[in-house]
C-alpha cells in the first residue's frame, strides 16, 4: 500500500510539472509579450525593450521555465522585484522565499496575497456545496436505484437529466428572475460584504449554493442509481434475498456496500470541479471566488497570476485524483487484502 | 461523463432458445430415416426469426428518446429555415423598441438590450450551434477513438504515454482548459473546436480504450490473430464495431456538453465575436438588465437548456434501449 | 406413507414482457419426500432453473406463477412476504451455481455466514459465531476462525462453494436445493464437494433436490431423478430403474448422446438428437419432444400427453413409450473414426514456458517464476487424436496457445511438418506454418465477432490464405463448408447472436478448416454446450477427420469424453506430463496417482457401478515457484516418502508408448484394482 501511494505521489508530481510547462508555453510563448503584458500597453517602448533584457526573455523556453520554479521554489530572487527597474513591486515577504508566485500585474499585489483568499472564498462555497451535494446525491441515488424502472426511479432520473441539461449560468438566471427579481428574497449578487443592499453574508449564499448544488447533484444523483441498480441486479442480491432478509436489510448491508465504490471516486472528483469549475457562477453572482480571478487574469494577461493559478487549480485535481484512487483502493477488499 | 449502464439479468437464456434450426440432420439420424415414416415430424419446426430492428428503427419505442428528438428537430428545422422565414435581420437594432423591450406584435420575444429581436437572434444563433457543436464533437471522436484504439490494443509502452497524455489534459479543470485556451489563442470557429477536441479527447479515448480491453483477450480476436489479420484491421473491424453502443450514448451527452461549454464561452465573453449571435453571449448581455427586463437573459437560457435537454434524453433512450440489445 | 415435504402442484411459469407472454413451464407436478434426494435433469433452456426460482418465490417482475407449491403442508405460492422470507430462512435453503458470484465480494464470509442463524429469534451474535465455525467445520474447510474472517476473493472455487453450503446449511433447512453447484469446479474438486453433500445429508436428513445437466453425477448423488424438457417433467423414476431402463424417448436419447468411461469410439457412436429445442414461443401442442420425436405419431403425440405409471415410482409421459425399443436401431451405426497414419505431424521436445514475474512493486524480494508448462515430450501423428486431459492451472491451454501460435515458447522444440514453430507466434509465421495449424476454442459466446455475421470470418480466412479468388468463389466455398459442418447456408448471413452455442461452434470449426489445416488444436469445444449437442459436435468432428486426415489435438477435462474419443491421452498437473501413452494403456492400471485420482472422481452414469474412491487432500499448488521435486507430491495419496518432494520423478516406460512419471515402479503401480467394478453385459443398451 505505501509503495501504491509513493509511486502515485510520484507520478503526481510528475504531472504537475509536464502540465505547468505547459500553461508556461501557452502564456509566454512570445516573449515579447511578455514583456509588453507586464508593463500594460502604454508603457514606453523603450522600457519593454529593457524589461526583455533584463528578465532574459531571449532564452528559450525550458530555460525561462526552470528560472520560473526557481523563483517558485526559493532558490532564486524575482527579477521583477529588483528596485532597479523600478516597477513598484512591492512584496511584504521579500523576494526570495519558497512559494513566491510573483506580482499580479492586474491587482497590484504580490500573487499570494490575492490568490489565497480568493481560493478561500471558492473553497467556502464548494465546501457548503459539496455537504448538500453528498448526502442528496447518495440519498435519492440509491432510492432510485434499488426499484429500477419504479415510478420513484423515474421520477428521479427525470429530474437529474432536467438538472444536467441546465448549465449554471441558465439556472442561475431563473433563480435570480424568480428570486431577485420577482420576489425580492434574496440578494442578486454576492460579493461577501454587507455594503449595498445591507444582505447579510449568509443569504448571499443561498443562491450560488443552489446553482452549484442543482447541477452537480442531477450528475451524481445519476451515477450513483446507475451503480445500485448495476449492484441490484448482481447474484449475491439474489442471495442474500433467498437468505430470507427482508429488503431494506439487503439493501443497506449488501448492496450499499458494493454500489458506492464507484461512485466514491465520482464524488470526490466533484470536489475538483466545484473549486476550478465553478468560475461561472462565480461570474453570475459576482462572487470573489479563485474562478473569477482567473478568468480576469486570463483576459488582461497577468503571466504571473495565470501559471500561479493554474498550478494550484492543477494541484487541486490532482491530489484529489489520487485520494481517489486510494479512497477505491481501500474500498474494494480485492485490492485492500491482496 | 457517461453514467454507468446497469446490467440486466434475464432468467431466460434467449440464445438457446428461439434459433433458426439446422436444416441438414446429422449423417446419422439420416441414415435411421428409413426406420420411420417419411413424414416430417409433428409439430412446426420454429420459422427463421425475422432479422431483429435495428437501434434506429427501435427508437420509437423509447418515449423518452422520442421526447429529447422532438426537441432537437423542432431547433434544427428552424435552424435549418431560417433564411426562409419572415424573421428580422438579427443584427438590425431597432432603437425604438428599446423603450419598451418586453415581447410584443412586433418582437415575439422582444428586444435584448441592444434592440434587437430575441427571436430572430435565438433561431440565427442556433445554426451556430448546430454547426460548431457536432462538428467539434465529431473531431474529437476522430482524434480520441484512434488513440483508445492503439492504447488498449497494444498496451505497455503506447498504452503508457496516451494515458499519461490524457491524465494529464484531464488534469486540467476543463474550463480552466477553454478559459486559458481561448485568452491566448483568441476566439474562432476553429479554435473552439481544437479546444473541444482537446479537451473531450482523453475521455473519449478512455472510453474507448476500456472497451478495446474488454475485447482484446476474446477468442474471436485471437481467431483473427491466426488468419494473420494486421493490427489495423483487427482494430478497426473487429474490436471498433463492438463499442458502437457505448459511443453513440457518449455521443449524444458530448454532443450536449458541448452546447453548454460554447454556451459558457459565450457567457465568460470568449464566444465568437459579435455581432453574430450566441446564446451564451446574450444570456452575458441580458444579466446587465435582469433586475428590469430579465427576459433578456431568461430566453436565450431557456433555448440552450431545451437543446441540450434534448441530447440528453436521446442519449438516455438510446442507453436503455442498448440494454436489451 | 409419509406425507411429502415439499409438493408442487400444476405449477404454470410464464414470462411477461411487451412482446407478449413466453410459458417456461406449462403444468407441472411432483413431490419430493422427506430425507429424499431427487435429481432433475435436463439440458439449457429446460426450465430447470426456473422451477427453482418458482418454489422459492423469486421469479422477478416479469415472472407469474400460477398453481400450488406446498411445503410442510403450507402452501407458500401465495405466501406473504413475511412468510416467504420465514421459509428461506429456515425451511428453504439454496446453494448456487457459480460461488464466485453468490457471495458478497464486499464482505467477509464470516458476516455473510452469522446473519443466516441470527434471523431466528433468540440466535445472539455470539452464538451465531459459534454455530458458523461449528458448519465451516463440519464442511472441512481448515482452520474456520480465520476462514471466518477473510474475503470471498481469498478462498479458492471448492472453499467458496464449501461455504456456499455452509451458508445454506445454517438455516437448518429441511429442503436443499442446487442449482448445478459443482458446474465450473474441477472434477477432483467436484467429487470431494459431492461426498460433502452426501455426508451432510446424512447427518441432517435433507432433502435435496439436485438440478444438472450432467447425468453422471446423477447418478452418484440422487435417489430418484425426473427428466425435464421445455418445461415439461417427461419422466420421473428411481435411479436404478432410470439408468437401467429409460422409457420416455428423449430420456433415452439423451442417455445415448452421454460418453462412458467403457467404450470408445471404435465400438460405439453417440446417436445425437436431430433438431433442437423448439422455442417457448413455438411449443408444440402435446408432447413438447415431438419435432424430434422419430416415434412422431400424428392424431396422438399432439395432444395432451397424460402421464403413465409404469413400473414402482416410475412415471412416465409418452403414448409410444412400450414400443420405444422399436425406434432404435437394432446395431448401432457406428462412426468408424480415422486411423492413425504413422507420419509424425506434430513433436515437442522439451517445450517449456516459463514467465518471469517482474519486481512490479518495491518490496518484492527475488523475482518469481511461474512455470505454465516445463519439459513437455511427445509426438502425434497423422489422423490421430492426441487428447490432453488435465484440471485448471495444468497448463493445457498455455500449450494449446503455443501450438496454434498466440503464445511463444520460452524453450524446447516444437515441430510441425518439418519446421520448428516453438518460438513463432502467429504473425511470425508463414502462411503455410499457420494454415497447418488451426484453432478452436471453448466459449461459442466468445468466439464470433457479435457484429459481424457467421460467414464472414471464414471468408476472410479463404482470402487470407489465398484460398479461393474472387468474391463469387469465396462466396461459394463459405457455403460448401456450411455444409460440411451440417449448417444450413442460409445461416451465413445470420449473426451469432441469434445462433445457438452448438450452432457457433460449427462456424468456429468451418472458420478452423477453411485453411485446411494439417492439425487442429481443439481447446474444450464443447465443454460449454449441452450433452445432446456435445454428442453431434463430437461426430462432426470424427467425421471430417476421417474425410479430411486431420491430426486433433484436443484439451479437456472430462475423461469419459476422452476415453471415446482419442488414440493418445497425456495427462497434465502443475505444467508437468505426469503420464501419457495409448487410450486403452492409460484408462487400466498401471497408473499415475493422480490419473487414478481424476478417474474415480469422474461421475459415471451408472448407479450400479462400483468406483474406487481415491480423493486428493488440499488445493493445486500456485505454479509459481513450484516445488523442487515431484508437482504432485504435496497432495498425492501414494507419496512414498522425502524422495517425493526432492528429488523430480524418472520416466517409467511402459508398453506402446506408456509414459509414467513417478518414484513408484511400474509394477507397483499396476497392482491395484481397477477403477470400476461393473459386468460390462449387464448395462442395458442405450
Amino acid at each position: 500500500m505505501i509503495a501504491f501511494i509513493g509511486k502515485r505521489l510520484l507520478g503526481l508530481v510528475a504531472t504537475l510539472l509536464v502540465a505547468s510547462f505547459l500553461v508556461f508555453a501557452v502564456t509566454e510563448f512570445s516573449p515579447g509579450n511578455v514583456a509588453r503584458k507586464t508593463l500594460g500597453p502604454f508603457a514606453a517602448q523603450e522600457s519593454v525593450d529593457l524589461l526583455y533584457q533584463k528578465l532574459h526573455l531571449n532564452d528559450s523556453l525550458p530555460v525561462r521555465y526552470v528560472r520560473w520554479l526557481g523563483v517558485l521554489t526559493g532558490v532564486i530572487a524575482d527579477p521583477l522585484q529588483d528596485p532597479a527597474l523600478k516597477l513598484d513591486f512591492k512584496d511584504p515577504r521579500g523576494d526570495r522565499y519558497f512559494g513566491n508566485f510573483g506580482y499580479s500585474t492586474l491587482y497590484k499585489l504580490p500573487v499570494n496575497d490575492v490568490i489565497w483568499n480568493r481560493l478561500g472564498n471558492t473553497a467556502l462555497l464548494a465546501g457548503i456545496s459539496f455537504a448538500l451535494i453528498v448526502p442528496l446525491s447518495l440519498i435519492f441515488g440509491v432510492l432510485a436505484g434499488m426499484r429500477e424502472g419504479s415510478f420513484l426511479d423515474r421520477t428521479i432520473s427525470v429530474f437529474g437529466i432536467v438538472a444536467t441539461s441546465i448549465p449554471e449560468f441558465a439556472s442561475g438566471v431563473f433563480l435570480v428572475a424568480i428570486f431577485v427579481v420577482a420576489l425580492r428574497l434574496l440578494p442578486g449578487t454576492s460579493p461577501l460584504t454587507t455594503g449595498g443592499g445591507g444582505w447579510s453574508i449568509a443569504s448571499q449564499f443561498v443562491l450560488p449554493v443552489a446553482v452549484l448544488v442543482l447541477y452537480d447533484s442531477g450528475y451524481v444523483v445519476r451515477m450513483v442509481r446507475g451503480s445500485t441498480a448495476e449492484v441490484m441486479n448482481k447474484p449475491y442480491i439474489r442471495t442474500a434475498v433467498l437468505k430470507g432478509l427482508s429488503f431494506k436489510t439487503v439493501v443497506w448491508r449488501h448492496a450499499v456496500r458494493n454500489a458506492m465504490i464507484a461512485p466514491f471516486t465520482v464524488i470526490l472528483l466533484q470536489i475538483n470541479f466545484l473549486i476550478s469549475g465553478v468560475v461561472v457562477t462565480e461570474m453570475v453572482f459576482a462572487y470573489p471566488g479563485f474562478g473569477r480571478m482567473l478568468l480576469e487574469a486570463s483576459l488582461f494577461g497577468d503571466i504571473a497570476l495565470i501559471e500561479a493559478a493554474t498550478l494550484v487549480a492543477l494541484a487541486v485535481a490532482t491530489t484529489t485524483q489520487l485520494l481517489s484512487d486510494i479512497g477505491y483502493a481501500l474500498l474494494n477488499p480485492q485490492i485492500r487484502v491482496a | 461523463m457517461t453514467a454507468d449502464a446497469p446490467t440486466h439479468v434475464s432468467a431466460l437464456e434467449p440464445g438457446k432458445l428461439a434459433a433458426a434450426p439446422e436444416v441438414m440432420p446429422d449423417a446419422v439420424a439420416a441414415s435411421m430415416t428409413s426406420l420411420v415414416a417419411p413424414t416430417a415430424p409433428g409439430a412446426p419446426v420454429a420459422a427463421i426469426d425475422r432479422k431483429p430492428p435495428s437501434l434506429l428503427r427501435r427508437l420509437p419505442t423509447s418515449p423518452i428518446a422520442m421526447v429529447g428528438l422532438a426537441l432537437i428537430g423542432i431547433w434544427v428545422v428552424l435552424a435549418a429555415l431560417a433564411p426562409f422565414l419572415p424573421l428580422d435581420d438579427p443584427n438590425r437594432q431597432d432603437f425604438l423598441s428599446l423603450a419598451n423591450p418586453l415581447p410584443s406584435a412586433k418582437h415575439w420575444l422582444g428586444v435584448d438590450i441592444k434592440g434587437r429581436d430575441i427571436l430572430s437572434r435565438l433561431i440565427f444563433g442556433a445554426r451556430t450551434v448546430l454547426t460548431v457543436a457536432p462538428f467539434a464533437a465529431i473531431c474529437a471522436y476522430l482524434v480520441g477513438m484512434p488513440l483508445g484504439l492503439l492504447a488498449g490494443y497494444y498496451g505497455g509502452k503506447v498504452d503508457l504515454i496516451v494515458s499519461r497524455l490524457s491524465d494529464i489534459i484531464l488534469a486540467f479543470p476543463i474550463i480552466i482548459l477553454y478559459v486559458i485556451l481561448i485568452s491566448q489563442i483568441g476566439p474562432s470557429f476553429w479554435n473552439i473546436v481544437l479546444a473541444v477536441i482537446l479537451t473531450a479527447g482523453p475521455g473519449i479515448g478512455r472510453i474507448v480504450r476500456g472497451l478495446t480491453l474488454e475485447q482484446r483477450h476474446l477468442d474471436y480476436v485471437a481467431a483473427a490473430q491466426l488468419r494473420k489479420e494486421s493490427d489495423f484491421y483487427v482494430m478497426a473491424v473487429e474490436l471498433l464495431p463492438n463499442c458502437r453502443g457505448p459511443l453513440i450514448t457518449d455521443f449524444c451527452l458530448r454532443v450536449g456538453y458541448t452546447i453548454i461549454t460554447i454556451g459558457i464561452l459565450g457567457f465568460l465573453g470568449l464566444g465568437l465575436p459579435p455581432p453574430d449571435p450566441d446564446w451564451g453571449t446574450m444570456v452575458k448581455e441580458g444579466t446587465t438588465l435582469i433586475s428590469v427586463h430579465p427576459h433578456m437573459s431568461l430566453f436565450p437560457a431557456i433555448a440552450i437548456v431545451s437543446l441540450v435537454l434534448g441530447f440528453n434524453l436521446v442519449a438516455d433512450g438510446v442507453r436503455e434501449l442498448s440494454l436489451t440489445d | 406413507m409419509t406425507a411429502p415435504l415439499l409438493r408442487v402442484e400444476n405449477l404454470k411459469v410464464e414470462y411477461r414482457s411487451a412482446a407478449g407472454s413466453v410459458t417456461a413451464i406449462p403444468d407441472l407436478s411432483f413431490e419430493v419426500a422427506p430425507g429424499e434426494s431427487l435429481g432433475i435433469v435436463g439440458e439449457s433452456g429446460c426450465g430447470k432453473s426456473t422451477l427453482l426460482m418458482a418454489i422459492m418465490g423469486h421469479l422477478g417482475s416479469s415472472g407469474v406463477a400460477t398453481g400450488r407449491v406446498i411445503f410442510e403442508g403450507k402452501e407458500i405460492s401465495k405466501a406473504s412476504p413475511a412468510e416467504l422470507r420465514a421459509v428461506r430462512s429456515g425451511g428453504i435453503a439454496m446453494v448456487y451455481q457459480d460461488p464466485n458470484a453468490a457471495l458478497n465480494p464486499t464482505l467477509k464470509i464470516g458476516r455473510q455466514l452469522v446473519e443466516v442463524p441470527m434471523l431466528r429469534a433468540g440466535v445472539s451474535p455470539t452464538e451465531a459465531t459459534r454455530l458458523s465455525e461449528r458448519m465451516l467445520a463440519d464442511v472441512h474447510l481448515p482452520d474456520p476462525a480465520s476462514v471466518m474472517e477473510r474475503y470471498p476473493h481469498q478462498l479458492s472455487g471448492g472453499q467458496k462453494q464449501r461455504a456456499v453450503i455452509a451458508m445454506a446449511l445454517l438455516a437448518n433447512p429441511r429442503l436443499l436445493l442446487l442449482d448445478e453447484p459443482t458446474t465450473g469446479l474441477d472434477v477432483t474438486v467436484e467429487a470431494a464437494v459431492l461426498d460433502l453433500v452426501d455426508e451432510l445429508r446424512e447427518k441432517y436428513g435433507t432433502s435435496l433436490i439436485y438440478i444438472t445437466h450432467n447425468v453422471g453425477v446423477v447418478a452418484q448423488v440422487c435417489d430418484r431423478v425426473g427428466v425435464m424438457y421445455l418445461g415439461d417433467l417427461v419422466e420421473e423414476a428411481p435411479v436404478g430403474a432410470l439408468f437401467a431402463s429409460p422409457r420416455h424417448p428423449y430420456t433415452r436419447r439423451l442417455m445415448a448422446c452421454v460418453p462412458r468411461l467403457d467404450g470408445d469410439k471404435h465400438t460405439t457412436s453417440f446417436l445425437p438428437i436431430p433438431g433442437q429445442p423448439s422455442s417457448l414461443r413455438d411449443r408444440p401442442a402435446g408432447c413438447p419432444f415431438s419435432p424430434r420425436c422419430v416415434g412422431f405419431t400424428p392424431g396422438l403425440c399432439d395432444q395432451k400427453v397424460p402421464v403413465e405409471e409404469i413400473g414402482p415410482n416410475h412415471r412416465v409421459r409418452c403414448f409410444r413409450h412400450r414400443e420405444a425399443e422399436m425406434f432404435e436401431p437394432a446395431a448401432q451405426d457406428i462412426v468408424a473414426p480415422a486411423e492413425p497414419r504413422p507420419e509424425i505431424v506434430l513433436e515437442a521436445q522439451g517445450l517449456s514456458k516459463i514467465y518471469k514475474l517482474g519486481n512490479s512493486f518495491f518490496g518484492a524480494k527475488r523475482s518469481a517464476a511461474l512455470s505454465a508448462n516445463e519439459d513437455l515430450n511427445f509426438s502425434a501423428k497423422k489422423s490421430e487424436i492426441v487428447a490432453i486431459v488435465g484440471e485448471s492451472g495444468s497448463g493445457k491451454s498455455t500449450f494449446a496457445r503455443i501450438l496454434a501460435g498466440l503464445q511463444d515458447a520460452t524453450s524446447g522444440k516444437l515441430v510441425v511438418l518439418g519446421s520448428d514453430i516453438a518460438n513463432t507466434t502467429a504473425s511470425e509465421r508463414s502462411s503455410d506454418q499457420l494454415s497447418a495449424v488451426q484453432m478452436v476454442f471453448q466459449n461459442p459466446d466468445a468466439t464470433l465477432n457479435p457484429s459481424h455475421s457467421a460467414g464472414f470470418p471464414i471468408a476472410r480466412a479463404l482470402k487470407k490464405f489465398k484460398v479461393t479468388h474472387g468474391s463469387k468463389e469465396t462466396q461459394s466455398r463459405v457455403a460448401e463448408l456450411f455444409q460440411m459442418v451440417r449448417l444450413a447456408p442460409s445461416l451465413m448471413r445470420v449473426r451469432p447472436g441469434r445462433l445457438s452455442g452448438g450452432q457457433k461452434q460449427r462456424v468456429a470449426i468451418a472458420r478452423a478448416f477453411a485453411a485446411t489445416p494439417d492439425i487442429l488444436v481443439a481447446d474444450e469445444p464443447v465443454s460449454a454446450l449441452d450433452v445432446s449437442v456435445q454428442a453431434a459436435i463430437v461426430n462432426l468432428l470424427l467425421q471430417i477427420q476421417k474425410t479430411k486426415g486431420t491430426t486433433i489435438v484436443f484439451i479437456s477435462h472430462d475423461l469419459a469424453l476422452v476415453r471415446h474419443l482419442a488414440d493418445q491421452v497425456i495427462v497434465m498437473y502443475l505444467g508437468k506430463v505426469m503420464e501419457s501413452g495409448p487410450v486403452a494403456a492409460l484408462f487400466a492400471p498401471p497408473f499415475h496417482p493422480y490419473t487414478e485420482a481424476l478417474l474415480s472422481a469422474v461421475p459415471v452414469p451408472d448407479p450400479a457401478a462400483e468406483q474406487r474412491h481415491v480423493r486428493l487432500s488440499g488445493e493445486t499448488p500456485s505454479p509459481i515457484n513450484v516445488p523442487k521435486g515431484c508437482r504432485f507430491a504435496t497432495r498425492c495419496p501414494r507419496k512414498v516418502g522425502a524422495i517425493c518432494d526432492e528429488v523430480p520423478p524418472p520416466e517409467r516406460k511402459g508398453e506402446g508408448g506408456h509414459m509414467i512419471l513417478c518414484h513408484i515402479p511400474l509394477d507397483e503401480l499396476a497392482a491395484v484394482a481397477p477403477i470400476f467394478q461393473h459386468n460390462r453385459s449387464e448395462r442395458a443398451p442405450a
